[in-house]
């Protein structure tokens, strides 16, 4: 393997990690300017993350943010999971074609699109625009992730070891919680939480679904900025942005040591 | 206390013509859409058999031994356990247990747990069950390992769980999808033997499917020999070795030579094959076979002599030249290509130590066997 640092790859690196991340770290400093201008340093200060706090715009629109991110989150996963077991194991009822597309294609449907056929379908019904609305449209628009991140998992799922646990007297239902569901278990939980994610950061869907009362964060910021960006804004994402880092590196580092242990296991086992 | 070889032999129930069957398959056909992978079979199995269903891989075997589990249906016949037609009874109440090729282990349960995970669904009593796994722990010697989690287990100890996890229930049959496949060569060799004595101890109804025949030779009191979804025949492995019923058993199981031709003259018995190219045949087995049958006369490679002038007493032989000569250690091979361009594979135990073989590579050479030590066949 070439080692070395050609001039080519640090300008490739440099340029490349400039692009994905200089926005952000500027967002992030800016969070702590001292002065209200947003693109003037005027020294260093964390008084926007008090005036945060004390926003009560913002707070609402967080807790809005979260509920819906929760609950739609857990539907569609539940959903979501029912799907792609469908779509996997009953592989020969009739229009099984028809049904997978129809459940993959909010995948590659632009957002304005489901955000409207929504909107009208909320209209058509006469449902009151708000927190309903808002979380079942994110309901929609989750399930299908959810669906695809399990599909895969049950696609290389032995199932020997349902046969097995049937052979061995447990009932269908029983070896679906016994067996099924705790083996695919971390695909559920990975689904969820991107589900999670994406709701989280949806604005298009929910500025066109959501009403008085329940706007969520990301509507909050963005109808913020149109007034003109402020510091303290800065520093709801940079705790945003915070939140989703974490979240990451620990599902990583857990993924990580997972595999590690799996390895120590396996070398133990051939050692005998 | 008697062996376990005098107990084996002493057990034949299939040739007691008031023995009662155990399992019988009643003429039974499955069809996958167009496919059929089992045709119209029967075969009965007795109690406490060790019996092998042996075949190359989508001859059907397995789709026999799921449909005895209950994870296919037949299309049409019936398959009965112990006089009790099998048909609608799901696998989960079925009187018997599978090892999986897999294995199958529980992923995320324990040693302990995959063995108890049949007797919880029985609704066992508690200390009935931990009492059964540790005897079944014990059984297949994993006592340090009942904490361990299936990934943390080598290859053999892991099919030793799925064993004790399939005979814990105690079930009237235990079928086997080639238990031993996954194992390396050696360790294949001490776990059948350990298979057929935890068969005996148990005293359960055993059928392995596999596709390889020494295994099923090994361990298996009868073995059925499977293909195209149809038996082609059933007998005890010496008698598949020795008495091929058809060419496809023959060449199936071990090396066999094979002479095309038809019969000269023959009379109780014993006939003269004219297999062309001047070579007549004389054997003692010819069965019920009258002249001009197109025959083919079948002969294991062990049973012929291979010497560099004619053995004077031979009523067989055929001369050509060494082609090939293969030493394995406890025997040499040698192929012998016949002047009509055939090549005889002969095979030669070395029993004492050689230090000069009188053979070499394109030397004449005879090829020699006894009336007795072929057999003719005519399917």
């Amino acid at each position: 393997m070439n080692t070395t640092w050609s001039r080519f790859n640090i300008t490739s690196i440099v340029l490349g990690f400039a692009f994905l991340y200089l926005p952000i770290v500027l967002l992030i400093v800016f969070s702590f300017n001292e002065s209200k201008l947003v693109t003037v340093w005027g020294g260093f200060s964390t008084k926007w993350y008090v005036s945060l706090f004390h926003n009560q715009g913002l707070m609402d629109a967080t807790w809005v943010t979260a509920r819906v991110g929760l609950i739609s989150a857990t539907v569609a996963t539940v959903l979501g999971t029912l799907a792609a077991l469908t779509l996997t194991r009953y592989t020969r009822f009739r229009g099984r074609v028809l049904f997978s597309g129809m459940v993959f294609a909010p995948l590659v449907m632009p957002e304005v699109i489901t955000g409207l056929s929504l909107l009208l379908l909320f209209v058509a019904v006469g449902l009151d625009r708000g927190f309903l609305t808002v979380t079942l449209a994110h309901i929609t628009l989750t399930m299908c992730f959810v669906a695809v991140v399990v599909q895969s998992r049950l696609i290389t799922f032995d199932r020997s070891l349902e046969e097995a646990a049937m052979d061995l007297g447990a009932t269908p239902v029983k070896t679906f919680f016994q067996i099924t569901l705790p083996v695919i278990m971390p695909a559920i939980v990975s689904g969820w939480m991107l589900a999670f994610t994406l709701s989280l950061d949806d604005l298009v869907i929910a500025s066109f679904t959501s009403g008085p009362g329940a706007t969520t964060l990301p509507m909050k910021i963005y109808s913020q900025v149109r007034l003109g960006v402020t510091p303290e804004i800065n520093a709801a994402c940079t705790i945003l942005i915070a939140v989703v880092a974490i979240g990451v590196i620990i599902a990583s580092l857990a993924n990580k040591r997972r595999e590690v242990q799996r390895q120590l296991d396996e070398q133990a086992a051939q050692r005998g | 206390m008697k062996s376990l070889g005098s107990i084996r032999r002493d057990f034949a129930p299939w040739n007691d013509p008031n023995a009662k069957p155990y399992i019988q398959f009643d003429n039974v056909t499955k069809k996958f859409g167009d496919f059929t992978a089992v045709n119209n079979l029967s075969l009965t199995i007795f109690e406490r058999e060790f019996f092998a269903l042996l075949g190359a891989s989508g001859c059907g075997k397995s789709t026999l031994l799921r449909m005895l589990a209950g994870f296919e249906e037949p299309t049409s016949g019936r398959i009965l356990l112990d006089g009790q037609d099998l048909r609608g009874i799901p696998p989960y109440r079925r009187p018997v247990n599978m090892m999986f090729q897999s294995y199958a282990l529980f992923p995320h349960m324990t040693v302990e747990n995959n063995i108890a995970f049949g007797l919880k669904q029985d609704g066992m009593p508690k200390p009935e069950i931990a009492s059964r796994v540790a005897e079944m722990l014990k059984l297949v010697k994993l006592e340090q390992f009942a904490k361990r989690k299936p990934h943390q287990l080598s290859g053999g100890q892991r099919q030793r769980v799925a064993l004790a996890r399939s005979v814990a229930k105690r079930p009237k049959v235990l079928l086997l999808d080639e238990p031993l496949g996954a194992l390396d060569k050696k360790l294949r060799e001490e776990t059948q033997f350990e298979l057929m004595d935890l068969q005996q101890n148990l005293g359960l109804t055993f059928v392995v499917v596999t596709h390889d025949q020494e295994e099923a030779m090994t361990m298996a009191d009868r073995i059925a020999i499977i293909d195209k979804g149809e038996v082609m025949q059933v007998a005890t492995p010496a008698e598949v070795y020795e008495a091929p019923g058809s060419r496809f058993v023959a060449g199936f199981v071990g090396n066999v030579n094979m002479f095309e031709g038809k019969i000269a003259r023959g009379e109780a018995g014993s006939a003269s094959i004219d297999a062309g190219n001047g070579i007549t045949i004389r054997t003692d087995n010819a069965g019920t076979a009258g002249a001009g049958t197109a025959v083919t006369f079948a002969i294991r490679p062990e049973k012929i002599k291979v010497s560099s002038k004619k053995p004077a007493e031979a009523v067989n032989a055929i001369e050509g030249e060494v082609y090939d000569i293969a030493y394995l250690g406890d025997m040499t091979v040698y192929h012998v290509r016949l002047d009509d361009g055939q090549v005889v594979r002969a095979s030669t135990m070395n029993a004492a130590r050689i230090t000069e073989d009188p053979l070499s590579w394109n030397d004449r050479a005879w090829v020699s066997f006894r009336p007795d030590a072929g057999v003719v066949l005519t399917r």
